[in-house]
């Protein structure tokens, strides 16, 4: 594989996370405290000090604004703060992507990229609530929560491509089995089997509990940095090759919110463009991707990613999973190496870009031998969704 | 007795969906046409997505309607519904009307009987605050 190393002017020197606790769990601090203390952590993984940090990146839906942050921790000089759309999970590789076009531009020097949530003190995003795009076509019949809106897509998957409880099942069982190997995994030490999955509680059909993400409190942050600058620290540099944000053509609020999305896109996750432009960007194809953090909101949406950026074709999405290729350690392109947001934890999906840089360090828990490249997806099915791929 | 609770949530009426859903209370179902180049919005916009045009008619949806989509809510994800589970939420789809969709429910089909492609009825059934929502039975 030839990676064009012009492309690659900015890349990730530090990582930082909180704790991650299950709903509610974090009962001593607040969302602000959990976002400043990630942001310490990744500073000093990155092995530089406060005082050199100068830019941070976010998006949409955070109840965290800049200003504090500045005061805070004490940055004497802040030149760069940004935050794109693409509330929720569609914007850590967006987050991203601003903060490389920060560095690369000379706007800012060391740019956190963070996100924080603390949902035990907040709204739960499992949960109605009305300032939501087009709440008020959907809510008066009681689609009021993100699985109900995504099951929708996936009940049509299911009608015109076919899959079986089984083979969703495929995907929360292979994530699980990543998080028993990661300590710092919500679920650590609670296995799944295929019998506690069956015997789980319905959500909405076809989701069972188990097919729906964590919803947890607890922050991440990331430090990017030139290429130039790296040199001079510690960690070895992970290259973004690209990062990009879209969404296809007639989104709208697709999935999240009216369903009036183009025929031909309803059963996609909106994020065919973005892959080509991604993959273009990169020069490279999925075949030289060696591992991938999929956005997993929902189990079934990981097929569906799976077709976007092209490791299948379209209704391929089950059977590419069955037959193990996302599979850690043995499938051809090793998926959710952390565990995901169905059994990491739930950051919108920020974690996911800390554990490519993990794998790319060769620190990640599950780690998958000779990994050189990276895939990250933002959430399917939202707009403007994002995604990245990460090298050395 | 209306297939959900009148505490659902209703629609906050704006500037841009207020004459959708005074339609409905005049128990017509109308979706957003742009006056210029007659494209169909659902949900309403204020800007044609085709020509951009901020002229604003309304098309009245044509009698036959069918199952797109559904999904049966086994949980409550607002407490208004937490005694009406399961319930189903059913994307409609209008053929003679390609281009829009509407999410509704179906108030007469079992878990067992739902299915993609069903043939619906509009019915109205009140909602909060007395606005007719736009519902469908199974024929």
């Amino acid at each position: 594989m030839s990676v064009n190393q012009s492309l690659m002017k900015a890349c990730i020197t530090g990582i930082g996370e909180t704790a991650y606790k299950r709903w509610g769990g974090m009962g001593d601090r607040n969302e602000f405290q959990l976002a400043c203390e990630s942001i310490q952590h990744a500073v000093k993984d990155a092995g530089i000090s406060l005082k050199q940090l100068d830019g941070f990146s976010c998006f949409a839906d955070t109840s965290i604004d800049a200003s504090l942050l500045q005061l805070a921790l004490g940055l004497p000089r802040l030149s760069f703060s940004g935050s794109v759309w693409g509330g929720r999970g569609g914007g850590p590789c967006g987050a991203l992507a601003l903060a490389v076009s920060a560095v690369e531009t000379g706007q800012a020097n060391y740019v956190a990229v963070f996100r924080s949530l603390c949902q035990g003190q907040s709204r739960r995003y499992g949960k109605f609530y009305s300032q939501r795009m087009h709440a008020d076509m959907v809510g008066p019949y009681g689609l009021f929560s993100a699985a109900q809106g995504l099951a929708m897509v996936a009940q049509r998957y299911r009608h015109v491509h076919g899959f079986t409880d089984e083979q969703m099942a495929r995907i929360p069982l292979a994530f699980r089995a990543n998080a028993q190997r990661n300590p710092r995994a919500v679920t650590f030490g609670r296995t799944l089997t295929m019998d506690q999955y069956v015997a789980s509680k319905k959500i909405v059909d076809p989701f069972r509990l188990y097919d729906c993400c964590l919803e947890t409190d607890g922050a991440c942050a990331l430090i990017v940095t030139t290429k130039e600058r790296a040199r001079d620290l510690p960690n070895r540099a992970v290259n973004v090759i690209a990062a990009a944000q879209g969404s296809d053509p007639e989104w709208g609020t697709g999935a999240m919110g009216s369903h009036n999305m183009p025929d031909a896109a309803y059963i996609t996750g909106g994020q065919t463009q973005l892959a080509k432009q991604l993959f273009a960007t990169a020069q490279l194809s999925p075949k030289d991707i060696s591992v991938t953090q999929i956005y997993d909101h929902f189990s079934a949406m990981v097929f569906i990613t799976l077709e976007d950026f092209g490791f299948c074709e379209r209704g391929e999405g089950p059977s590419y999973f069955e037959a193990g290729h996302g599979e850690w350690p043995n499938g051809r392109n090793p998926i959710n190496t952390h565990g995901g947001s169905l059994s990491e934890a739930y950051v919108h999906g920020l974690n996911h870009v800390i554990e490519g840089v993990r794998q790319l360090r060769g620190q990640s828990t599950s780690q998958v031998d000779n990994a050189t490249t990276c895939l990250i997806t933002g959430g399917s099915v939202i707009s403007p969704s994002s995604a990245a791929i990460l090298g050395i | 007795m209306s297939y959900l609770p009148v505490t659902v949530p209703g629609p906050r009426i704006d500037e841009v969906n207020v004459d959708f859903w005074e339609h409905c209370n005049n128990r017509t179902l109308c979706f957003q046409q742009c006056l210029d180049c007659t494209r169909l919005i659902h949900p309403p916009l204020s800007v044609c997505p085709s020509c951009q045009s901020v002229n604003r008619g309304w098309k009245k949806a044509p009698e036959r309607a069918k199952v797109f989509s559904f999904v049966w809510a086994h949980t409550a994800a607002h407490p208004s519904v937490a005694d009406v589970l399961p319930y189903n939420v059913v994307l409609v789809e209008f053929p003679e009307l390609p281009g829009v969709r509407l999410i509704s429910n179906v108030v007469n089909a079992s878990e067992q009987s739902l299915a993609i492609g069903d043939e619906l009825e509009l019915i109205w059934e009140t909602g909060e605050n007395d606005q007719l929502l736009p519902r469908f039975r199974k024929k």
